[in-house]
């Protein structure tokens, strides 16, 4: 009897951490697309705050859920593509670039939010469905994690392999990466490396931006100000946390939304202080970042803009 | 076009650069206000009688300064080495914590004297936590941005942790979460009765040209110059690059956790768990804005303080969300950061220097 | 110009640094674009805008700075850009592997595929970037200072390797300094100084000593009168000194050597022979692996580098605009640049401009540094005016010794006699002075005592009679 109450809270635990991974690691695809050829990306938490919303302004005029996926994934790109103008044509320095999509971000949805969605009397368009794979979902455990589920979380999780697969195994990833490493070496075999890195980086944009959507159209079906809450820059913790690859990613924002969760569960015992949890995704990253690990594994040329010579 | 004949000294140009960037955000603005169906002028005049001209409207404007000015002089002395600092935001969390501390805890003290231990211990706050990610870059070459940034959020925890929930810092009395409220003697005297305006002014009027001193005027600030423009013939000459750069961040962050102690001390003379809404990344844009020149900080955070005044008025009054500044920040600091734009539109001449020029220190790992 | 490669035959470009030889071969592999002339390949005029049409027309270049990326493997690094794919984009990994060990069969160069680069000892990588050309089909093969970087036995293998291709047909083009590898390995020796060709002949009908004649050329009459020395006691002194390179390659190999006051010792050898890190480990920027270094007695091989100049060195780095100088900086400000916090001009924190100025100003007449006003920007100077202040800098200091790194790169006739009479003056009047150069004729003309550097190693030391322009050049070029 207790094994079983049990094992419900460890499912439902795991299903939310599931979910809860979601965006994270959305964005962290995105960073790491980026980011292996050779761009800084800060601007996360900007591209999903968009996509968050304009997935939701769309699904709301158009009564379409799915056609608010798809704008916030367009949406996605379109502010990455900025991003991308700005730090590889022009050579502005890619953490001044990123900081300035956040803001911008912010300012954007603030403001058609007031207007659009605030005083608007709309009923939303809802969240999206939940879909059950048949037999599979009686499995115990695993069947309520991974076999029934929301679209964006199948979405993510199809995306982690397609990623996986396209950095590691394709012509287009071999050449991404040996543009994050050593860009006058790939200039030198013949790649355009503005090519490649203005691919990528609208790449992110998109992903980040399904990321966004996420919130507003599969968790809570509503818009509210600042609803990716940090979760982007949590998102790049989660990339460099997870050595700039998708599966790495992927099991970096499991431990780090679990670590949510689980905080979020023994809120209610007083010993327990939450928030040493929450900062747990920080300091981590932190430690990552001024140990050894940091610095030998990021890809070599992240963050120095390239001119052709 | 004649005005192109107006803009040719190169002096002028300088100075051009800002002042049409702000002029650029405003229009951006007002093309995105106009996007969303509402009225820029009705917009922007509201802005500007929120700011301005409503009753107690400009001491109010100049408190929304003040943290702008200490947080611009952080950013701006990191940008002179080089380094980045966006951890103002935590910092200046940092400071505010230390200070509310200092200032409800200590009893009996005269006013002078705990107001001036309460900041310090503000400034000790922010140059703790900035020291850290100087220390981290120094010894390992890790970059800054993603350590300040990772440990803004820690300093979020840490301050919810502190004061809500019944935290160690909380004061367990009252019902809303916050700090208990300071000593009397804390309190920053008020200079104009009937207003918020607090002493915290002639602070930030001494912070600006102490930091131009010490830029300009100290050994100090020859090294952080310095090893900003060229830190390997700074070593070359003997200076230690690593030791600049901790000092800097210390510096840096210590400004900026004087304005979260001026800010608890002055104004709210408490301190609620969630605290600044951002002061700290439009810092950024101010540094910016004033092109790291600690004078041209004092135009820069008036202007965003006079915007974030004007916004709140703005959003009572109109459809427009005051979320409307942001846009102008985001497109300011983009013509600022990407002077090309704005050349290209008005046909200036080449102003050479690019407003920041972000340190490469030998072996520096990228995020 | 002219050059005729020809086909199944090792091709030496012989020349000192800056005699032209890596921009001409720039040019046939389309990295610089040629004022005028042509290139011709099997007899037909083409034109190379960039890299990729040299090499569809058959031209590989390896270049003295691999570019190699080293998370890769060597497979692909060597397929980069011309990817073996399967169906559907993908890269075809075991395709790529066995294309790159048939290669590797055909032409002697042991790799392994699947090995990173990061992790290969740099002869290994250099076989990849060979491979990486004739994986494109390149015929010729253009290999810029192969062996700078190998050990004795990789220069060996490299050399039999070069043999095969030129046996299967190749043409190589092999760019270098060192005679005896030249002599070794080329079929035809091509001369280059100083942007022409000097002349081309066969190992078979020359020898070292007439090629270093060739290399270095006749003496310039740029000489500085100067009185015997008379050299006291030793000032800087250094001790089997051994010093790592940025690739924790060994640079400097066991140095010794010793710089009395009252003498100039003059450092000759070929640019990338160890001088840099041996200059920057003597002035503490670069940790000592070994050995000792000795200022005035005391050991200062720890030492850091504020340690070292205020102890007595005075430091003219190779490159002013990296590392002399600063160039926002004003002309006074960069003439304070280590002194800046000390008395007098400084009093506790607070500098001490009017100090600074009456300084600056001394200096400025002394050294007749062309500058409107001492606050300009050091940048807007001339370049023999910026090396100047340099100079200034450190004498003006006062040291014991001199070490000088390159001083007169770049300048016009006048500075280069301004400087060099100054550095005589001051080595009349005492100072140690350990003068690097590249440029032979300022060592012949500056130096009582000569070193040769060659691969990290001091080959020799001439004094008197036995400083001979020749000898050294073979010195330098590792011959003799």
């Amino acid at each position: 009897m207790i094994a079983a109450l049990q094992s419900l809270h460890l499912t439902e635990l795991g299903y939310l951490t599931l979910l809860a991974a979601t965006p994270l690691t959305l964005a962290a695809l995105g960073g790491v697309l980026c980011e292996r050829s050779g761009v800084v990306n800060i601007a996360l938490e900007g591209i999903m705050l968009t996509g968050a919303f304009v997935g939701y302004a769309a699904a709301l005029a158009t009564h379409n859920l799915w056609l608010g996926v798809l704008a916030a994934m367009l949406a996605g790109m379109a502010i990455a593509a900025l991003h991308a103008a700005l730090s590889i044509s022009l050579l502005v320095d890619q953490i001044v670039s990123g900081t300035v999509i956040n803001i911008l971000a912010v300012g954007i949805t603030g403001v058609y939010y007031r207007t659009y969605i605030q005083e608007g009397t709309a009923v939303g368009p809802g969240i999206l469905p939940t879909w059950h794979i048949p037999l599979l979902d009686r499995l115990p455990f695993l069947g309520q994690i991974f076999f029934q589920g929301q679209a964006i979380t199948w979405a993510m999780l199809l995306l982690i392999v397609v990623v996986h697969v396209v950095l590691f195994h394709s012509v287009w990833g071999l050449r991404t990466r040996a543009c994050g490493e050593h860009p006058l070496a790939a200039d030198t075999v013949g790649i355009n490396v503005y090519l490649v890195r203005y691919v990528n980086v609208i790449a992110s944009g998109a992903l980040a931006g399904l990321g966004g959507a996420y919130f507003s159209l599969q968790e809570i079906g509503n818009f509210l100000p600042n609803i990716t809450g940090g979760r982007g820059f949590i998102a790049l913790a989660a990339m460099i946390f997870g050595r700039w690859t998708p599966v790495g990613s992927f099991l970096a924002s499991l431990l780090f939304a679990g670590a949510d969760a689980v905080g979020a569960r023994i809120q209610g015992f007083h010993n327990i202080p939450y928030q040493f949890l929450g900062m747990l995704p920080y300091v981590l990253t932190i430690v990552v970042v001024a140990g050894a690990m940091g610095r030998s594994i990021a890809p070599a040329a992240v963050g120095r803009p390239y001119k052709k010579q | 076009m004649t005005w192109r004949r107006l803009f040719r000294p190169a002096a002028v140009a300088l100075a051009a650069q800002p002042v049409l960037s702000i002029v650029c955000g405003f229009l951006v603005a007002g093309l995105a206000v106009l996007a969303s169906g509402a009225d820029p002028v009705q917009a922007f005049s509201a802005l500007f009688q929120g700011a301005f001209t409503n009753p107690r409207a400009f001491t109010e404007t100049i408190i929304a300064t003040l943290p702008y000015i200490f947080l611009g002089l952080a950013v701006a002395l990191g940008f002179k080495a080089g380094l980045f600092n966006i951890g103002a935001e935590g910092q200046f969390y940092l400071g505010a914590v230390f200070g509310v501390f200092i200032g409800y805890s200590v009893h009996g003290l005269p006013g002078i004297v705990h107001v001036a231990l309460a900041l310090l211990a503000g400034m000790l706050g922010g140059f703790l936590w900035a020291a850290i990610p100087g220390i981290i870059k120094a010894r390992t070459g890790a970059h800054e941005v993603i350590i300040t940034i990772m440990l803004n959020y820690v300093a979020f925890q840490l301050t919810d942790f502190l004061i809500n929930n019944r935290g160690p810092l909380a004061d367990k009395t009252s019902s809303a979460p916050r700090t208990p409220f300071i000593q009397h003697a804390a309190q920053l005297p008020i200079l104009i009765p009937g207003t918020r305006l607090h002493a915290g002014l002639f602070l930030a009027l001494i912070a600006i040209p102490v930091v131009w001193f010490l830029l300009s005027r100290t050994t100090v600030g020859f090294q952080i110059r310095t090893v900003g423009l060229n830190p390997t013939a700074a070593r070359a000459a003997g200076i230690s690059v690593g030791w600049t750069l901790v000092i800097t961040m210390g510096i840096s962050g210590a400004l900026a956790g004087l304005a979260g102690a001026d800010e608890v001390l002055g104004v709210s003379h408490f301190m609620p768990p969630a605290f600044s809404t951002g002061y700290g990344f439009d810092s950024i844009a101010v540094a910016l804005l004033a092109k790291s020149n600690p004078w041209a900080i004092l135009p820069a955070a008036f202007l965003f303080g006079a915007m974030r005044n004007g916004a709140t008025f703005m959003q009572l009054q109109t459809q427009v969300s005051a979320d409307l500044i942001s846009i102008v920040q985001a497109t300011v600091i983009i013509f600022i950061a990407a002077p090309a734009i704005i050349r290209w539109i008005f046909r200036l001449r080449h102003t050479p220097a690019a407003p920041v020029q972000l340190a490469k220190p030998d072996g520096a790992a990228p995020i | 110009m002219d050059l005729a490669i020809e086909w199944g035959q090792v091709h030496a470009l012989l020349g000192e640094n800056g005699a032209g030889k890596t921009t001409l071969m720039n040019v046939a592999y389309g990295l610089v674009r040629p004022d005028s002339g042509t290139i011709l390949v099997d007899g037909n005029p083409v034109v190379i805008h960039g890299p990729q049409d040299a090499i569809r027309l058959g031209i590989g270049m390896v270049h003295q700075h691999f570019m190699l990326i080293p998370p890769l493997t060597v497979a692909e690094n060597v397929i980069l850009g011309h990817e073996t794919v399967t169906a559907g984009g993908f890269v075809d990994q075991r395709a790529a592997e066995q294309e790159v060990r048939d290669l590797s069969q055909r032409y002697g160069l042991e790799v392994d595929p699947r090995a990173r680069i990061e992790g290969l000892p740099v002869g290994i990588q250099q076989r990849v970037e060979i491979l990486k050309s004739l994986y494109r089909g390149a015929r010729i093969l253009i290999l810029d200072e192969p062996t700078a970087v190998l050990t004795p036995q990789e220069v060996i293998g490299l050399f039999g390797i070069l043999r095969n291709l030129a046996g299967e047909g190749s043409a190589i083009v092999f760019i270098t300094h060192k005679l005896g590898e030249v002599m070794e390995v080329a079929d035809t020796i091509t001369v280059m100084r100083r942007g022409k060709v000097e002349a081309t002949t066969r190992p078979s009908e020359t020898n070292p000593a007439g090629l270093a004649r060739l290399m270095v050329g006749r003496p310039v009459l740029l000489r500085v009168d100067k009185a015997p020395a008379r050299p006291q006691r030793p000032v800087l002194e250094l001790e089997r000194l051994v010093v790592h390179d940025d690739r924790h390659r060994v640079a400097v190999d066991g140095v010794a050597l010793s710089v009395h006051a009252g003498e100039i010792v003059g450092i000759a050898g070929v640019e990338g022979n160890g001088q840099n890190e041996l200059a920057e480990a003597i002035a503490g920027l670069r940790p000592d692996r070994g050995g000792r270094v000795l200022l005035d007695g005391q050991d200062v091989t720890r030492a850091t580098t504020r340690h070292v100049l205020h102890g007595g060195l005075g430091f003219i780095p190779a490159d002013r605009h990296r590392m002399g100088l600063v160039l926002e900086h004003s002309v006074s400000d960069n003439l304070v640049l280590s002194t800046f916090d000390r008395a007098p001009f400084a009093q506790w924190i607070i500098r001490r401009f009017e100090a600074v100025l009456e300084y600056a100003q001394r200096l400025i007449k002394q050294f007749d540094i062309r500058a409107e006003s001492p606050s300009q920007p050091a940048g807007s100077l001339s370049g023999g005016n910026q090396q100047k202040v340099v100079a200034a800098r450190e004498l003006g200091r006062q040291p014991r010794a001199l070490l000088a790194s390159q001083p007169t790169r770049g300048l016009d006739v006048g500075s280069i006699e301004f400087i060099h009479r100054q550095i005589v003056d001051q080595r009349d009047a005492g100072l140690a002075v350990l003068l690097i150069s590249s440029e032979l004729d300022e060592i012949l003309s500056l130096a009582d005592r000569v070193a040769v550097m060659y691969r990290g190693r001091i080959v020799a030391i001439l004094e008197g009679d036995a400083i001979d322009r020749d000898r050294i050049g073979l010195l330098m070029a590792g011959a003799a």
